[in-house]
Order: structure tokens, then sequence, then C-alpha cells
């Protein structure tokens, strides 16, 4: 049950998307984002999905993977979709409704930003490793260091986490196995009785996260791990070709973003 | 009485994905009460997919697991009601424990069952006497204690549901030669006591050889041997191939003859080889 979680929804894959730097995947999701809220009309807004369209192409991704991370914010977009549709002031659809024909255009823009702005960030996730991920947002964010924030620190727990949610998965699926073979009963009861149900759980994957954690800290120690200075990588990062070529790309995608804004489209 | 029959049983993990795959396939088993059943096999040979089944924790990709004549799967009551027929202890069992006390933790499982507080303290004290818990630990955190008493609390806490089947994940691992050991007889007394079958999944053919009367050899995801542990280590070939060794008295045993000694009679314990020797050294005087 709990291994249905897809938590690091990387798809292993050797695509162009795949192989960019995951700086400049981070960058151009920036400006994507950027891209996204500046289309003000239905003009802009085809470009903007054509141009996901493009991407979801390059990098391979089934559209159906792509729109499987949709399904935990359908409730955001179905309410934004509603809010606009009732409180939009304008033409009404018929004489003497609440409903507008803005209203109407307004939602759809909405639902369709927010899809594109998810679908969009997923791409990113899809085709780049954690790993990958951090260490890349590492590498963007060196220049903080500069002003005393901890960047590497962060980046190395971020690491640490996502390297560490499958094992306390299947931690968490042994323990309540232990649990049940003791007559534990996680599935039935009110809130409360439930609530109180998941403390066999919770206590012991507590008390191995510590042993874990202690463990961990002298494994790193042990292998002179003192923290981002001077540290160097096995996987250096490096931007290439294709990573010049793409972002030039990305800065073409916000000019025309940017002209159609300027004539309403 | 806990009679267990398995027919046709079969699990698959992770069904219609791209990570399919068959942990067992077609196991026929039956295994009668009282019995004390060694179940060995290297690993993902299926071994721990397999006793996930004896009390429902699993449920059969198709087959069915019965005990005393009722399918376990059949509804949710039965498969609430096996739990405290077949109980089942997890490779490093020490790592369930959650409550403030050692007592409390014991008394986890009778009182899921539902008993009123006498009888569980019967258990409790019962469980803890069987697998050597002094009274004086009852108060203290089961934190507290060193890696064999926990995992002896542990153990104590299945027993406490009076299983009729008690089915252990590898007991000894990682425990001292004298922790297992105590561990091995802690479960024989039980058994001599209560008269349950015993399950036990080992690595160490030198446990399962000395104790159980009856061997199971899985690999790859099948039933390999089962017979006598006289009858599974007859044949040290076969079991090499797939990656299992046989007792270190049958390898001694083995290597005698070898060199010309001529051990008689099957041996796959050190009693059995020392027997033989004696016997050997009392023709020749």
């Amino acid at each position: 049950m709990l291994k249905d979680i897809t938590l690091g929804q990387y798809f292993p894959g050797d695509t162009i998307a795949h192989r960019l730097d995951p700086r400049t995947k981070l960058l151009l999701v920036i400006v994507y984002i950027v891209g996204l809220f500046n289309a003000v009309g239905w003009y802009s807004y085809a470009f903007v999905i054509a141009v996901t369209g493009m991407c979801m192409l390059v990098s391979k991704i089934r559209p159906a993977a792509a729109f499987k991370g949709l399904k935990p914010v359908i409730f955001i977009i179905v309410l934004t979709a509603l809010l606009n549709i009732f409180y939009t002031d304008g033409t009404p659809v018929i004489e003497g409704w609440i409903i507008t024909w803005e209203g109407i255009a307004k939602a759809v823009m909405m639902s369709v930003r927010i899809i594109l702005l998810i679908v969009g960030t997923f791409l990113l996730t899809y085709t780049t490793s954690p790993i990958a991920l951090t260490d890349g947002l590492e590498l963007l964010l060196n220049p903080l260091k500069k002003i005393k924030v901890p960047v590497h620190e962060m980046s190395m727990m971020m690491s640490m986490a996502l390297r560490f949610i499958p094992t306390l998965i299947e931690e968490t699926d042994k323990i309540m196995s232990a649990q049940k073979a003791r007559g534990a009963d996680f599935e039935t009861g009110n809130l409360m009785r439930r609530a109180k149900a998941l403390l066999p759980i919770l206590v012991p994957l507590f008390v191995s996260s510590f042993r874990r954690a202690d463990e961990l800290a002298i494994a790193m120690e042990s292998r002179c791990y003192h923290g981002g200075e001077g540290r160097t990588r096995m996987k250096t990062l490096k931007m290439q070709g294709i990573d010049f070529a793409a972002l030039l790309l990305g800065a073409a995608f916000l000019a025309i973003i940017f002209i159609m804004k300027r004539f309403g489209l | 009485m806990s009679d267990i029959k398995v027919s046709a049983l079969r699990h698959v993990y992770s069904a219609g994905t791209p990570f399919e795959k068959v942990a067992i396939d077609d196991i026929n088993i039956e295994i009668p009460h009282g019995q004390f059943v060694g179940l060995i096999g290297h690993t993902g040979s299926g071994k721990s997919t397999f006793i996930q089944h004896l009390n429902g924790l699993l449920k059969p990709s198709s087959g069915t697991v019965t005990v005393d004549g009722e399918d376990i799967n059949a509804d949710k009551l039965a498969t609430k009601n096996v739990r405290s027929k077949v109980g089942l202890v997890f490779q490093y069992p020490e790592y369930q424990l959650f409550e403030e006390t050692v007592y409390a933790d014991i008394a986890f499982g009778p009182k899921n069952m539902g008993l009123d507080d006498a009888q569980i303290d019967e258990r409790v004290r019962e469980a803890a006497h069987f697998v050597g818990v002094p009274d004086e630990q009852f108060d203290k955190s089961p934190l507290e204690l060193s890696g064999g008493q926990k995992r002896r609390v542990a153990i104590a806490g299945v027993i406490a549901m009076r299983p009729g089947v008690l089915i252990l994940d590898e007991p000894t691992a990682g425990l001292d030669p004298a922790g297992c050991k105590q561990i091995l007889r802690n479960i024989c007394d039980y058994r001599e006591k209560t008269g349950s079958t015993v399950i036990i999944v080992s690595h160490s053919m030198d446990d399962v050889a000395c104790l159980a009367d009856r061997l199971v050899v899985f690999n790859h995801g099948a039933i390999r041997f089962d017979g006598t542990p006289e009858e599974v280590f007859s044949q040290p070939e076969e079991l090499r191939s797939i990656g299992l060794a046989v007792p270190a008295a049958t390898e001694l045993a083995m290597e005698l003859r070898r060199l010309g000694v001529p051990v008689s009679g099957s041996i796959y314990t050190n009693k059995q080889l020392e027997d033989a020797l004696l016997k050997l050294k009392r023709g020749a005087e």
C-alpha cells in the first residue's frame, strides 16, 4: 500500500531534456513560470501550451504521467474556477444570471494556468534525478553564501531527506506489519482511535530515525566529511552547448511572451 | 490445534506494473500441529513472503491458506482471528518495541485480542517467564535494555498471544553466540510446554539441524526440498548448487570420509559426529 506513493517522480531516460544541466532546467522553469504569469490573452496561452507540449515531446514523458501529478490539486483548480465564474462582473450569459461570459473566460484561463504551472514544473522533476536537482540548486544559490546563507548545508539536508524517503517508507511498512501481527488494527474506529493506533508505528519509527541519523553522521565523519568547505564532486556539473542553446530558447520564449503582452494578445 | 494447509499459493509483487515480480509460485505444503519446521533458503528465495501469508499479512495472488480448515482470507474477521492463532516474529523484532514499559509492550498483543486485565497479566507473566525476562525489568523502558534483552521482550510480545503456531524470522540474527543459544532454548521451552507448532526461518544450518524435525528448503520462490534433516542434508551437492551449505558436522564428516576415516551413519549435528567418532575409537581399541 505504502509502496504506491511516488515521491521522487524521476523517470530515468536519455533524452535532451535528461541531459541538460540541472541548473539550466531550474532556470528554464523560472523563465517558464514568469512567462506563464505574463501571458494575458488567448494567443499567448496557446503559445505557452504549444511550448509545454514541445517540451513534453522532447522529454518523452507520456501525457498520462504528466497529468498524474494534477490529481492532488484538482480541488484547488475546481475551486478557483468556480470562484471566478461566480465573482466576475460583465455581461451575463442569460439575462439575470450571475454567471457572466467574462467569468467563464477567466475561469478557463485560471484553470489552464494552474494546470500548465504544475505540468511544467513536473517536467523538471520527471527528467532530473533528485540528487542532480539538489546539486544544481546548490550551485545556483552559491552566491548567497556571501551573505552567510548555509547553502551547502541546506542542499545536503535536502538530498539526505530525499535519499531516506524510500528507506523510511520501507521501515514504516515493516513496523506496520509487525504491529499487525500483534493484532494492531489501523483501519477501524473513529478518528481518535485511529490516531492513537498510529502510536505503535510512530514511536519505533522515530527511535530508528534517530538511530539512523546517528549512524549516518558517524559514517560521514569517518569518511572525513566536514561540511562543504573545499569539497569536490565525483560528477562535476558542466554547462555545455545544448545548455546555452536551451537558455537562448528560453530567452526567446520570454521575449515573445512580453511582445504579445505589449499587443494584448 | 492448528493445522496449516497451503495449496497452490502464488504471490506477485507490484502486479500490473513494470516492476512486477513473482515472489512465490505454486507452494503446496501441509504443516500438522506440533511440528518443528526449519525454513531455509538464500535471500530472495521467497521464504519471508511465504511466512507472511500464514497469518494473513500478505494476501495471496492466487491459492489458499487454511488454518484449522478455515480459509484465513475468507473475510476480515477470519484474517483478524488468525493473527492470534499464528504468531509471527519478524526479523529484528526489537525495532517494533514502542511502549513506555516492558510490561505494557508485552501486553500489547493480548490487549488487542480484547482480554481482561487479569488474563492479560497472566499471559504477560507467562510469556516473560518463557523468554527469561525477569519481573524486575517490567517497569523499565524497553529502549534501555540491551540488544539481546530487547529481542526477548519482543518475542515475549508475540508469545503472550499464546499462538498455536509460532513463526520466527531469523530470531538469532545479529546476536552473540550466547544470546543465540538462549533464544533458541527459550523457543524450545515454549514448544515443549505448549506443544505449539514452531516454524523457524534461518540461515544457520547448524541451528535448524539440531532443532527442527522437518526442513523445508526454498529456492526461487518454490519448495525445493521438504523432509527430515537427515533426508535434506544427505544431498549436500544439491544444497550447494542452490547457494546453501550443510551443517559444519556434516561437512566435517564428509571430509573425514574423503580422507578414509570410516565415520558411519547420517551426521548433521555435533552430537551425532561425536558419537560416531567415539564408536570408531572404541572399535579401534
